[in-house]
């Protein structure tokens, strides 16, 4: 039953938005201890040299600077480099080539804005001024910025030939070739995914103190997984041990997966906190969170799809190289392999799928996951590649992605890619978003739009992707160095209210609203009585934290089965108190029921009664408070169309979104509002790959979009109303029945958007942003040519 | 930001003299250009003469043939000036496109023109209606007044105290913004005073200039027609990653043709 003002399902308002709006909430760069100091990064102005020498001489006079200190100082305290955390293997079947990467530069310097020194001050002004009289001395060497030609240019780090982190292939090579040799059609595509620059509102941000008298490290830090930075920092970096290392992540003011990784900064700051005997502050400033968060994207890829004389596919074959940037983040290895190839099967029965990725070092930003991580750019080659194939067979792009799509009777569906898609109905999302979109009025549209001198075209994505990472088992035999469970703790306290502990952080998510709508839900408590603890090591026993669209799928699922432990263990004491068997007391709506009877008591008395256990079960312990894991059985497969629609302007090249449709199917919904919100979010930032943004570097490596004056993000004036809707097919194997919510805007979007433009401009690519230039110049060459 | 001094006078004389007696000083207007940059650590004035206080800088007069507008007017006053709005509209209208509601609350008209950013908005004004900008020690004509990349006619230590805008029969101003920072990539404004055309542009160049051979075909007669085919040579235009010299030359024409049909 459940609450329908609170419970599962209900629009519940995100409690946690009060103090987010009113300026209440609080971030790491809010927190001020006594005595800190203030740590402010030197850092590379070239994109490619070697540190010749670092002069602090001159600095370190300036009255209020504590200390300077370098990659050589950390390292001769131990302090390790940074890890990835997924190894890939190599089609070879030898592992992917990894260079050192120290959290503050030594011997070489390899993108700008790699941090070499780390200045520590009184105050924060005389940090940045002493940061200034840092002399760094370089010997610059020839950068390697171009992703095209970066396997034949100069090698970036000592003894990875070709600037190779791994060659990469999955599917069946022959198979595949052959089915293509034998198509009736086969269309070819070029394509860019252009690299982007996350831009969370909240920089990153640390704060490291240490207790000399315990020994105890605590880091408050701007992450979207503290347990997993707390293991990475102890494990692998050598920072603390595991048990002397707190990370606290107060409110995170967005990540978007850039506050996943463990870098440089942060590691810099916990470590000087406690050389130094200081509390130790940092925050970036954007010029920093545009130079040193790690990017998002970048491949360029060469994709063929056959086809029969009927349409239907027969083969895809891709091939990638994508940018991982300077040195290997800490996700980076897994984004352009497993949440990519693996997803390049989309919404159809296509019997052969071969991918083969290059993983290629350039020197800039590292590029690890942005929202979607790999599976935004595996929708874009299968949506872009697909739609093109029906324009040029003459198919309606609809009806050739029907004729295609996998069907309700064949799940679970075995993909050629590695994937079991365990449940979902393609078809009746995209009939929901034609009949959103009106998609029979589109050729009325496009007259007048003609009329008026703009050219109007549609475009279709239907995506999917995997979220809910993931089964430990499958994700460590294929190179994850963690397992990717998540775990919960559903803790009643004596009066009866519910403290609820989860491995998952928001960081804009509203998971203080949703977990709790989860629990009250479960345990017919009141949801003002729950209240949900997360982001804090000290606190929470373990967790994996949120990125991959997992939070409700795996950490939710997680509370599911400690509120049912507690069920349980509420149903031994109540049978007691109401003097009869377990087996005769029933659960539901908060209370325990004697069958055949009218005795019940609340669940909150039988919590109450667990810790004044004067009348209580024989050996049962008292308390009220159960702790689960819960590690998924498959990924979760949300799918969806996205349905795009826009007007090129003849005279400029402007392209307008003048429609946006998304029919996503998120199994079941626990809070429409946050769902609704998380799209249209997903959407904007899909927009803003397709229309707006692009990290562009110089030929020298200096970043040319390094402020909010250049690098385009999405204002609400370029979006039209989107229309949002929902379908819904069950998960079937997690207890909740749910999908995930949290990329799939940004997964569809950008996809449905090129094929619109490149509809309407009559193209069969422009790379993206489609700006008004590009634009131009395309309607341009078409007018010289006509 | 590196320290500074700031100064806070009373009097466009006091500012002058302050400034003569400081070693490396700047006029603080809303501070939307100059204080960024400083925070950039890409200016470090060792005095700010803060114009703020200046008495009789700001303020908007219409007088029979012109409007005035002190130096210190913040654009959100010129946007919402009823004078300006019946006066000269096409003004009005220009201050409202000039950035976001916190810029436009804070820049003032005299920081614009003095800083004679090329993808700012006024200066095509300044040139497209014939404006004359006053100092404390002369009249400047609009014409004469823009030089080069952030570069103008003003002598160092040099206030702008007003500009005078003659009233145009009519005008129009249209901006491409630039997307990202909605600077104008092109911004056009065609006026016609006197019975002759004036067309001045924004963003293209180095710094505003009259379009002369726009001016010319209109000056044939105030028609769509009569701008077809004009060319707009390319010449000495801005290139960066947001437009190349040759794209932007095309938007003169697309802009001056949309304000054109919006007098
Ligand atoms: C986010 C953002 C968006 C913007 N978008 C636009 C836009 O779309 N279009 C546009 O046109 N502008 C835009 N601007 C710039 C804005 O209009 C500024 O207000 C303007 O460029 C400078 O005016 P100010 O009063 O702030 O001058 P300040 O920044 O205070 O000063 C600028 C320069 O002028 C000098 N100065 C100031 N007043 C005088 C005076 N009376 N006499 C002599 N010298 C003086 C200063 O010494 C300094 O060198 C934008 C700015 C920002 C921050």
């Amino acid at each position: 039953m459940g609450n329908p003002v609170t419970g599962i399902g209900a629009a519940v308002v995100r409690r946690e938005d009060a103090r987010f709006i009113t300026g209440a909430g609080r971030y790491t760069d809010d927190i001020r201890v006594e005595g800190q100091a203030y740590a402010v990064f030197v850092r590379s102005p070239y994109a490619h040299a070697r540190i010749v020498e670092i002069d602090c001489a001159q600095a370190s006079e300036i009255p209020g600077v504590v200390a300077i200190l370098t990659g050589d100082d950390m390292q001769a305290d131990g302090i390790g480099s940074l890890p990835c955390g997924w190894n890939v293997t190599q089609k070879d079947g030898t592992d992917m080539r990894v260079p050192p990467h120290p959290p503050l530069a030594t011997g070489h310097v390899n993108y700008v804005g790699d941090p070499v020194a780390v200045v520590v001050a009184e105050s924060l002004e005389t940090a940045r001024q002493a940061a200034e009289a840092v002399a760094v001395e370089f010997d610059e060497l020839p950068p390697v910025v171009d992703l095209a030609t970066a396997q034949v240019s100069a090698e970036i780090h000592a003894g990875i030939t070709h600037n190779l982190a791994y060659e990469w292939e999955l599917g069946d090579r022959e198979a595949t070739d052959a089915a293509l040799a034998g198509a009736a059609h086969v269309t070819r595509l070029d394509l860019v995914n252009n690299r982007l620059i996350p831009n969370a509102m909240e920089p990153r941000a640390a704060l490291g103190i240490h207790d000399a008298a315990t020994g105890e490290h605590t880091l408050y830090t701007t992450s979207q997984n503290p347990h997993l930075a707390r293991l990475i920092l102890s494990a692998f970096v050598n920072v603390a041990p595991e048990h002397k290392l707190r990370i606290i992540a107060p409110d995170v003011g967005g990540g978007f997966g850039s506050k996943i990784f463990v870098y440089g900064e942060e590691t810099t700051v916990i470590w000087a906190a406690r050389r130094l005997r200081r509390p130790v502050k940092w925050t970036a400033d954007r010029s920093e969170s545009f130079l040193a968060d790690a990017h998002g994207r970048d491949h360029l890829t060469h994709a063929e799809l056959g086809l029969d004389a009927e349409g239907r596919f027969v083969a895809l074959k891709v091939h990638t190289v994508a940018n991982l940037g300077a040195y290997l983040s800490t996700f980076a290895s897994a984004v352009p392999t497993y949440l990519y190839g693996t997803l390049l099967a989309g919404q159809y029965r296509t019997p052969c799928i071969h991918v083969e990725v290059h993983g290629v070092y350039t020197n800039t930003a590292p590029v690890d996951a942005y929202r979607g991580a790999g599976r935004p750019e595996a929708t874009y080659v299968v949506e872009r590649i697909v739609e093109n194939a029906a324009r040029e067979t003459g198919r309606d792009p609809a009806e050739l992605r029907r004729l295609n799509m996998i069907r309700p009777e064949d799940f679970p569906y075995q993909t050629p890619v590695a994937l079991v898609y365990d449940t979902g109905n393609y078809e009746q999302s995209l009939d929901r978003a034609l009949e959103l979109a009106d998609y029979r009025g589109f050729s009325e549209r496009r007259r007048q739009s003609a009329a008026n001198g703009r050219r109007r075209g549609i475009g279709f994505a239907c995506y999917i992707e995997a979220c809910g990472l993931a089964p430990s088992r499958l994700a460590i035999s294929l190179g994850a160095g963690v397992g990717l469970y998540e775990s919960g703790e559903v803790r009643f306290n004596p009066t009866g209210s519910v403290t609820v502990f989860t491995g998952t952080h928001s960081h804009g998510q509203g998971h203080e609203t949703t977990f709790a709508q989860v629990v009250s839900h479960r345990l017919g408590v009141p949801f003002e009585a729950v209240e949900v603890v997360h982001g804090d090591t000290g606190r929470i026993e373990f967790g994996l934290g949120t990125y991959g669209s997992r939070s409700l799928a795996v950490g939710g699922s997680a509370l599911v089965l400690a509120a049912d432990k507690v069920i349980e263990k509420g149903r031994l004491i109540a049978a007691h108190l109401m003097e009869s068997s377990p087996d005769n007391v029933d659960f539901e709506d908060g209370a325990y029921r004697l069958k055949d009877s009218n005795r019940s008591m609340t669940i909150q008395e039988v919590a109450f009664a667990s810790y004044v256990p004067g009348n209580y079960p024989d050996g049962l312990e008292p308390g009220l408070s159960e702790k689960a894991f819960y590690d998924p059985e498959n990924f979760t497969y949300p799918a969806g169309t996205h349905i795009a629609e826009v007007e090129v302007d003849e005279q400029t090249g402007v392209v307008s979104l003048v429609n946006f449709i998304a029919v996503d199917d998120f199994g079941r919904i626990v809070n429409p509002l946050v769902v609704h919100g998380q799209v249209h979010g997903g959407v904007a930032q899909g927009v803003g790959q397709a229309l707006l943004e692009v990290g562009r570097y110089d030929a020298t490596g200096q970043l040319l979009t390094g402020t909010m004056m250049d690098y385009c993000l999405p204002r609400a004036d370029d979006l039209p109303d989107f229309v949002v809707d929902t379908t819904v097919t069950p998960c079937t194997h997690n207890p909740l029945g749910v999908k995930g919510c949290g990329e799939a805007g940004a997964i569809g979007s950008p996809a449905a958007v090129m094929n619109a433009v490149t509809d309407a401009l009559g193209v069969p690519d422009l790379a993206m942003p489609a700006t008004p230039e590009k634009v131009w110049r395309e309607l341009r060459r078409q007018r010289e040519q006509a | 930001m590196y320290r500074f001094r700031h100064h806070r006078p009373a009097t466009v004389d006091e500012a002058a003299r302050i400034f003569s007696d400081c070693e490396d000083p700047a006029y603080l207007g809303g501070g939307m250009t100059l204080i960024p940059t400083m925070k950039q650590r890409l200016a470090a004035p060792t005095d700010l003469i803060d114009l703020g206080r200046v008495d009789g800088l700001s303020g908007i007069r219409v007088s029979g043939e012109e409007i005035r507008i002190g130096a210190f007017t913040r654009h959100a006053d010129v946007a919402a000036s009823r004078e300006v709005i019946h006066a000269i509209p096409a003004l009005a209208s220009l201050a409202r496109q000039i950035g976001d509601m916190q810029v436009r609350n804070r820049g003032t008209i005299g920081g614009s023109v003095a800083n004679s950013d090329p993808a700012a908005d006024y200066p095509a004004a300044v040139v497209a209606l014939g404006a004359t900008v006053h100092t404390n020690r002369r009249r400047i004509a609009g014409d004469d007044f823009f030089k080069d990349l952030f570069e103008t006619a003003l002598e160092p230590g040099e206030i702008i105290t007003a500009i005078d805008f003659p009233i145009p029969a009519r005008a129009a101003y249209r901006k491409f913004p630039q997307p990202a920072s909605r600077y104008a990539i092109v911004g056009v404004m065609v006026a016609e005073l006197g019975g002759k055309a004036r067309v001045g542009v924004t963003g293209a160049g180095p710094c505003a200039f009259r379009a002369t051979a726009l001016e010319e075909a209109l000056n044939r007669g105030f028609d769509a027609a009569h701008l077809e085919g004009v060319e707009i040579p390319d010449a000495g235009f801005n290139t960066d990653m947001h437009a190349s010299a040759e794209y932007r030359a095309h938007l003169v024409g697309v802009m001056a043709g949309q304000a054109l049909a919006a007098l």
